[in-house]
């Protein structure tokens, strides 16, 4: 009796939750152009996103681009820069590790908007145009804490002698760091990737005040512009749609194999 | 080399984009245009009406969707927690997912939705907008807690006498709140700072923090945006510390 | 005497899904007493304790408290107070609150709360620990907190499970005389689990031995110890030599190619038995008329309180022997064992059996692989049989691709000359091995049988 009340419960709350994605999702597959007008079923707008040919605006293809570009240098800047500093910070102590770890928490408590104005000021100060390179750096900033937080739990789970175990067999520490820690990290590693990857393919508001005048548009920027101007550019529905579905599949993958590997290993 | 010394590079980087640009603010928002020192745009916070207003009904609407998270997300989260009540892997995948899906888009596909249902969008359809959005970031914490909690306490309680009903109120909720605390740290503020989730849900009717200090900064007003934006960061420091060194709460994230 | 019972399992079984975890056990335990679940991992002690206080219910059979059956009512209800393996202390309270939880849910009066805690801290040697918060104890302090919480309710039994095996040698040794003290004390019936044999000999009144979720024998200290009544048991408390025996007729037993006298009876003539000598009960002697047998020193080593040795016996046995003098390595020495010390066990099996099927004429189905066998007549394809394999017919293989099964070691027993090893395969049987090779427990093995050495027959379905 508890269980069918507790599936109930969370049924309701999962179709409240996908209600809005499964309406867009239903209407992806019809052309008209108003949301919610269903002109007959149609996988036009599928094809108009495959070949660049919208009926919105030209750019939306070109900010997708942008987003995933940004998206993947940032992230792996980013666990790089933050294995680097996670490997750092576990060997520190006392008030310089407490520091640097209140430093590297700040982005992650700190709202949006907070970080995007300060970023804008900064480029202001530091007299840099703002671009792709200022969109990069501002993802950098607040992918690398996800990493460091990723690849902490990995190195305090590591045993402390295999790094000296390697020098003393006659490993310099780059050789070491590449063929001893980096295969020891790499879950964490990974993890820490998919973490900045996804915050970065995710935000607005940073990117909304760094990205300077240059017409720079990430997906969010772009779904931004476009809803003010009123109307939602019919080929976002297949984009959102397909976004939704990739994530899907991503998240049921990386969950099986997490679940038979504790099988296996049980 | 010592391996602490890994951790210079990061430590510049954070200094020039992290520490430097909360400086910033509180510099700017200390500057006329000029550069001279004032106080102007502090004051001028204070005596603003519209932005005091506005202030006010970001916090209201915060603490209530920060609420109705808790309300509805902690029941979800023990049953996805509960190895009697909920076997199923997928389950907690279709709990997470929505946040991993771009946040804008969802708000704009609960905004168009509520426009073919003809709901009039204002202060309801924000609240509604705002839980749909952050809801997700309340149940993960909170069902991360519960499942790495350690049973034997449940039991010991029990053991002592404690019903099912006493065990959860006096031994499971104390203990989730590391959970809690991630989880409204991961809503409360975000809502109070969001611009573009109540332009799409109130046609702009309704205005959060968020909305104003955007409103400034792209009318180059970047001495009154900094002054507001240094005003939130007061309160965030007063919350962060308010919640102590909570390593537990970091631990409910990943 | 049935109204001396204050616990009493009868039939009782549990599964796991398809894992049978306890089968048909069947204990009572007496009022007051200081009773030991004894096994190694797995066997089954902690599932029994658990189905007593009430966290599990057993699939089969009751679990009566002064004889009214008590399966049915939940942990918060039975008047029994558990010591968690790793003390689960409430971290949110301090050692206070963590003490008073249960009273307080009782609604007892504060001052009445107030004295029953300061008590119980007193009897653990905690007073003055009550504000502290419970993660700034030590391990051992943690422990006394555990005791003191379950003590302070006054169950009518204290459930106690593993309770000092997270502590180190010296703090576990000073538990075990307090805990033992408290008993005596209180009054109380204790349960304790524990897979230390040496802690359970100190501590109980009565122990329990289990295994793989039977229960192989129930006895007091010394019983279990002087008369074990089966190898498990034998190898499992104290160290002994467990050797293949021969009874050639009553009181005299024959084994290391020697007869010696004993005092078992009943056993038959020429019937094989195991016999278990403790390495305390071999005797030195200079006198040749005493000398049972002879030997060869192969090691001595100092053990603090004696000296423990290696010897290879004249008809190539290697025993274990204890002894307050040490004796040189290689000197030739002459040994006698008195018959008290001989205890004569009953062998679980001399064989392997299975239960197969025909597959053809000459292949059989057993334990899940197909085997070749000797062309057998009579019988044809589907037919139901049982096999017979001798130990020592078994062939072991390093790998587990070379063998006919894939099994795992799951126990060895030295007998003297030779290993006696329980293979669990993949399907979960068992297979008993006589080996001269050294395996581990644990190692992956393959295996297979000479087809002539399986002895198959028709087995008539009932």
């Amino acid at each position: 009796m508890k269980k069918l009340i507790s599936q109930i419960y969370l049924w309701i709350l999962l179709i409240l939750l996908y209600a809005p994605l499964v309406f867009i999702a239903i209407f992806s597959f019809t052309e008209s152009k108003v949301l919610g007008d269903w002109a007959g079923f149609s996988t036009k707008l599928y094809e108009n996103l495959f070949t660049g040919r919208m009926q919105g605006s030209a750019s939306l293809i070109s900010a997708v681009e942008n987003t995933l570009l940004i998206a993947v240098v940032s992230a792996a800047v980013s666990m790089a820069l933050g294995t680097v500093a996670a490997i750092g910070i576990h060997n520190l102590s006392g008030r310089k590790r407490r520091a640097l770890t209140f430093l590297n928490n700040i982005p992650m408590i700190n709202p949006d908007v907070i970080t995007g104005v300060s970023l804008f000021l900064l480029f202001i100060f530091l007299h840099f145009s703002q671009g792709y390179l200022t969109v990069i750096l501002s993802h950098i900033s607040f992918g690398t804490p996800y990493v460091v937080l990723s690849v902490l739990p990995k190195l305090q789970q590591m045993n402390p002698n295999i790094y000296e175990a390697a020098l003393d067999l006659g490993a310099t520490p780059a050789q070491a760091l590449r063929k001893v820690l980096v295969p020891q990290l790499r879950p964490g590693m990974i993890s820490g990737f998919i973490l900045a990857f996804t915050m970065s393919l995710d935000d607005f508001a940073v990117t909304f005040f760094t990205r300077g005048t240059i017409g720079l548009e990430t997906l969010s920027t772009y779904i931004y512009a476009d809803a003010r101007k009123g109307g939602l550019t019919p080929e976002l529905r297949p984009l959102m749609t397909l976004i939704f579905l990739m994530i899907l599949v991503l998240l049921l993958v990386i969950n099986l194999r997490q679940s038979r590997l504790q099988k296996a290993n049980e | 080399m010592k391996r602490s010394h890994w951790s210079i590079p990061y430590a510049v980087f954070l200094a020039i984009f992290v520490a430097l640009p909360l400086v910033l603010i509180m510099v700017y928002a200390l500057q006329d245009g000029q550069g001279h020192f004032t106080l102007a745009n502090i004051t001028r916070f204070f005596s603003d009406s519209d932005a005091l207003g506005t202030f006010a009904v970001s916090l209201e609407i915060a603490i209530e969707n920060t609420l109705i998270c808790i309300l509805l997300g902690y029941p979800a989260a023990w049953i996805l927690a509960n190895r009697e009540l909920n076997r199923s892997a997928v389950t907690i995948v279709l709990f997470i997912l929505p946040m991993w899906i771009n946040a804008l888009m969802r708000t704009l596909a609960t905004a168009e939705l509520f426009n073919i249902l003809g709901v009039q969008l204002g202060k309801g359809t924000l609240l509604f907008g705002m839980v749909y959005d952050y809801l997700p970031f309340m149940i993960y914490p909170i069902y991360n807690v519960l499942v790495k909690m350690d049973k034997s306490y449940q039991e010991a309680a029990q053991d002592l006498g404690a019903t099912p009903w006493k065990v959860f109120w006096k031994i499971t909720v104390p203990l989730s709140m590391p959970g809690v605390t991630s989880g409204v740290l991961m809503v409360f503020m975000p809502t109070v700072s969001t611009f573009a989730i109540s332009e799409f849900l109130t046609n702009n009717k309704i205005k959060l923090f968020g909305t104003i200090i955007q409103e400034n900064i792209n009318a180059s007003m970047w001495n009154y945006g900094a002054a507001l934006a240094f005003f939130m960061l007061i309160i965030i420091g007063v919350t962060t510390m308010f919640n102590g060194n909570n390593k537990e709460a970091e631990g409910a994230l990943i | 005497m049935a109204g001396d019972r204050i616990i009493d399992l009868q039939h009782v079984s549990k599964r796991f899904g398809d894992k049978t975890v306890l089968e048909d056990i069947n204990l009572y335990i007496r009022k007051g007493e200081f009773i030991t679940l004894l096994g190694p991992s797995g066997c089954g002690k902690t599932t029994t304790l658990r189905l007593i206080a009430g966290f599990l219910a057993p699939d089969e059979g009751e679990i009566l408290l002064d004889g009214k059956d008590i399966s049915a009512i939940p942990p918060y209800k039975r008047p029994f107070n558990t010591v968690f393996q790793r003390y689960a202390l409430f971290p949110h309270l301090d050692v206070y609150d963590n003490i008073a939880f249960g009273l307080k849910l009782q609604k007892v009066p504060t001052d009445e709360i107030d004295r029953r805690v300061r008590r119980v801290l007193k009897m653990v040697s905690m007073t003055d620990y009550e504000e502290r918060d419970v993660d700034s104890l030590s391990g051992g302090q943690q422990q006394r907190v555990a005791i003191a919480r379950a003590l302070v309710n006054q169950p009518k039994i204290l459930l106690l499970d593993e309770p000092l095996a997270a502590l180190d040698l010296k703090m576990r040794k000073d538990m075990q005389i307090e805990l033992k003290e408290m008993h005596r004390e209180l009054g109380i019936t204790f349960i304790y689990v524990t897979h230390d044999q040496e802690e359970a000999l100190t501590l109980s009144d009565t122990i329990v031995v289990m295994n793989e979720g039977k229960i192989q024998q129930i006895g007091t200290p010394t019983d279990i110890y002087n008369e074990p009544v089966n190898s498990f048991v034998a190898d499992f408390i104290g160290e002994s030599n467990i050797l293949n025996a021969t009874m050639v007729r009553d009181r005299l037993v024959s084994f290391i190619g020697h007869d010696f006298p004993c005092v078992d009876e009943g056993f038959g003539e020429g019937v094989p038995v195991d016999v278990v000598v403790r390495p305390e009960d071999i005797y030195f002697t200079t006198n040749p008329a005493r000398c049972q047998f002879r030997a060869k020193v192969n090691s001595c080593t100092f053990k603090g309180v004696h000296y423990e040795m290696y010897v290879d016996t004249d008809n190539g046995f290697e025993l274990m022997i204890q002894d307050y003098d040490p004796y040189e390595v290689g000197s030739e020495v002459m040994l006698y064992i008195e018959p008290d010390d001989i205890q004569v066990m009953h062998k679980e099996r001399t064989c392997n059996t299975f239960e197969g099927k025909m597959v053809d004429a000459t292949h059989v189905e057993l334990l899940g692989g197909t085997f070749e066998c000797l062309p057998q007549e009579g019988l044809s394809a589907g037919d139901a049989v049982t096999a017979e394999v001798d130990f020592d017919k078994v062939d072991l293989l390093d790998h587990q691709e070379e063998g006919v099964l894939a099994g795992e070691v799951h126990f060895l027993l030295y007998k003297g000359d030779h290993y006696h090893l329980t293979i669990l395969t993949e399907d979960g049987d068992h297979l008993w091995v006589d080996t001269d090779d050294i395996w581990d427990k644990g190692d992956l093995v393959g295996v297979d049988i000479a087809p002539k050495d399986l002895k198959i027959t028709r087995r008539n379905e009932a």
